[in-house]
């Protein structure tokens, strides 16, 4: 059972008052890009056994998208933050390359 | 190799059971084989076994980084069915359960398999068209299945409630000879006629990196050492992303937790697998007559082969439902396995972007069922180096073409 906090309405939660919505920060891909792009963008995911940045959605509470951090290898959540952004923020990415030292992803280090 | 026969069992009752061999031979690696199969599940040992046996491929060695059978094919709940909508899905799952059917024989090892019937209930108008629709579809398949009445259900499976509380019992599609088996026993069965055929099975042997030249496989590092290879097979279910990377390609995979439960034993009360997908449980009662439980996987990636108490309580609450006379039931153990979901819900067995690297995976929630079909059509790529009929489908490439085998709409539910 994961305990999620909404960075929105600041509610401390089980995950089944959440939705899990899947990998974070893919690049949207639109007109002009060919088929390898956007088969990269529809289907291919990080699915990284550690370190995962996701989307999850506050469904029973104040019904708000936001992103998550979180380690699929033990289960340790890192933090959440905003769905206002594209990658996740500096303070976030510092704690966890405090806790899992070398780690890196995709063109994060 | 000893075989196992009825005159076995009585020459070694003579001797106080003295002369009973290993099933498989432990085996070290060697420098290097023609073939190497990550991953010893059922699909890898299959995929190894019909190497063997239809193309004479026996310089094979099979690599496991825990123990045989410990990853999903020892996890599952063997439900064993081939009543699939898409015409490349009821090929390969019926090639599969037709091969399961004489499989004790062909491996002479017991797998237990037990046609005994699945039913799959329809509980809304929609699972009811759905349902015909795959009957149809199966009749045009060659795949033996029917849609049948509530009364008919009712006859089969006396303990179940046709009008629940939330959703009656419409009518079910129901294949006869679906069932289940062993699923040790099909793993162990597969290890042992690999090894009889002079391959080796390696034990808690990781592969930890695979070695390309000029953007072709030459082998593995292991957690015992470099091990050479002409050609390799990924077959490691829930680990297949991790794999990949390894090798240098991304998948259109996630993995995430599935898990199942068994009860305490109780009398014999229901005779066939039944599968409730609109409430969303299933349910057997295995040999020892312990009820043997599963429903849904969970919402988010995770490797922990553990998952969240919530989906277990909404499968418990579904089946409680369905079959009330269930509900005093003592629970005794809960486990999960990490299975490794395709967007078309439909499996992977292709080439991949490394030459002579090959994987199989995407099996998700249903893959125990397709072992032997699976292992065949494995097989018969990584020997010929293309696509048999039964796999031609499945490619990596379908995404990029838009081509899904689409199961997603067709049952909602995979096991
Ligand atoms: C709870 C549950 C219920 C299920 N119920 C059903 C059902 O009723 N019917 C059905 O048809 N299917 C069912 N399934 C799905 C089925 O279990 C799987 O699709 C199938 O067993 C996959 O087999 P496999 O051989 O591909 O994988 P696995 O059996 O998982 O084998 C893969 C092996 O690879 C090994 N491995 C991984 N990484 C490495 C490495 N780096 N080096 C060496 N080895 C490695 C693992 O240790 C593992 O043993 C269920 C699954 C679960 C979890
Ligand atoms: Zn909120």
């Amino acid at each position: 059972m994961l305990i999620l906090t909404c960075p929105y309405c600041g509610v401390t939660s089980e995950e089944t008052e959440f939705h899990g919505g899947g990998e974070a920060h893919l690049k949207r891909e639109g007109p002009g890009s060919d088929d390898q792009a956007f088969e990269g963008y529809l289907f291919h995911r990080e699915n990284p056994y550690g370190v995962h940045f996701e989307r999850w959605r506050h469904v029973y509470g104040c019904g708000k998208w936001f992103h998550a951090a979180r380690d699929t290898q033990t289960l340790e959540v890192f933090g959440t933050y905003s769905a206002q952004v594209t990658t996740p923020p500096e303070d976030l990415l510092a704690v966890i390359r405090d806790k899992r030292p070398g780690w890196q992803w995709r063109d994060l280090a | 190799m000893k075989r196992y026969s009825a005159f076995a069992i009585a020459r070694e009752a003579m001797r106080d059971h003295s002369g009973w061999k290993r099933a498989w031979e432990k085996a070290q690696p060697k420098a290097r084989y023609d073939v190497i199969i990550i991953g010893a599940g059922g699909h890898g040992l299959a995929t190894a076994y019909y190497l063997g046996k239809n193309f004479g491929i026996t310089n094979v060695a099979v690599l496991e980084k825990g123990w045989l059978g410990g990853g999903n094919t020892g996890r599952n709940t063997t439900i064993i069915r081939s009543n699939y909508l898409q015409d490349p899905s009821a090929a390969i799952y019926e090639k599969a359960r037709s091969l399961y059917e004489t499989l004790s024989q062909d491996l002479n090892y017991n797998i237990m398999f037990s046609p005994r019937g699945v039913i799959m209930l329809a509980q809304t108008e929609h699972e009811v068209r759905g349902y015909k629709r795959t009957a149809q579809a199966n009749a045009l398949q060659g795949v033996t299945t029917e849609f049948i009445s509530p009364e008919r259900v009712k006859e089969i499976v006396p303990i179940i409630r046709l009008d629940g509380p939330r959703y009656p019992v419409l009518g079910g599609l129901w294949q006869e000879r679906g069932g289940t088996a062993r699923h040790d026993a099909v793993a162990w069965g597969y290890a042992r006629a690999c090894s009889a055929m002079g391959m080796d099975i390696i034990q808690q042997c990781e592969v930890t990196g695979i070695k390309s030249e000029n953007g072709k496989v030459v082998g593995v590092q292991t957690s015992k050492g470099d091990i050479g290879c002409s050609k390799l097979g990924i077959v490691v279910a829930g680990h297949s992303g991790v794999m990949a990377d390894k090798a240098g390609f991304r998948l259109p995979i996630e993995s995430v937790a599935l898990q199942a439960l068994v009860s305490e034993p109780i009398k014999p009360c229901m005779d066939v697998v039944v599968m409730a997908n609109t409430v969303h449980g299933y349910m057997s009662q295995s040999d020892k007559g312990e009820m043997v439980i599963g429903g849904g996987a969970d919402g988010y990636n995770n490797y922990t082969q553990r998952g969240s108490f919530h989906h277990i309580e909404e499968t418990v609450r579904a089946l409680v439902e369905t079959f009330p006379m269930i509900s005093r039931l003592k629970m005794l153990r809960q486990w999960g396995g990490i299975v490794d979901m395709t967007g078309d819900r439909s499996p992977i067995i292709s080439p991949t972007p490394l030459d002579g690297c090959f994987i199989n995976c995407g099996w998700g929630t249903g893959g125990f069922k397709a072992i032997p079909g699976s292992g065949w059509a494995m097989a018969e790529l990584m020997a010929r180096g293309q696509h048999g009929p039964l796999s031609a489908e499945f490619g990596l490439d379908r995404f990029r073409q838009g081509r899904f085998v689409d199961e997603s709409v067709a049952a909602g539910v995979a096991h």
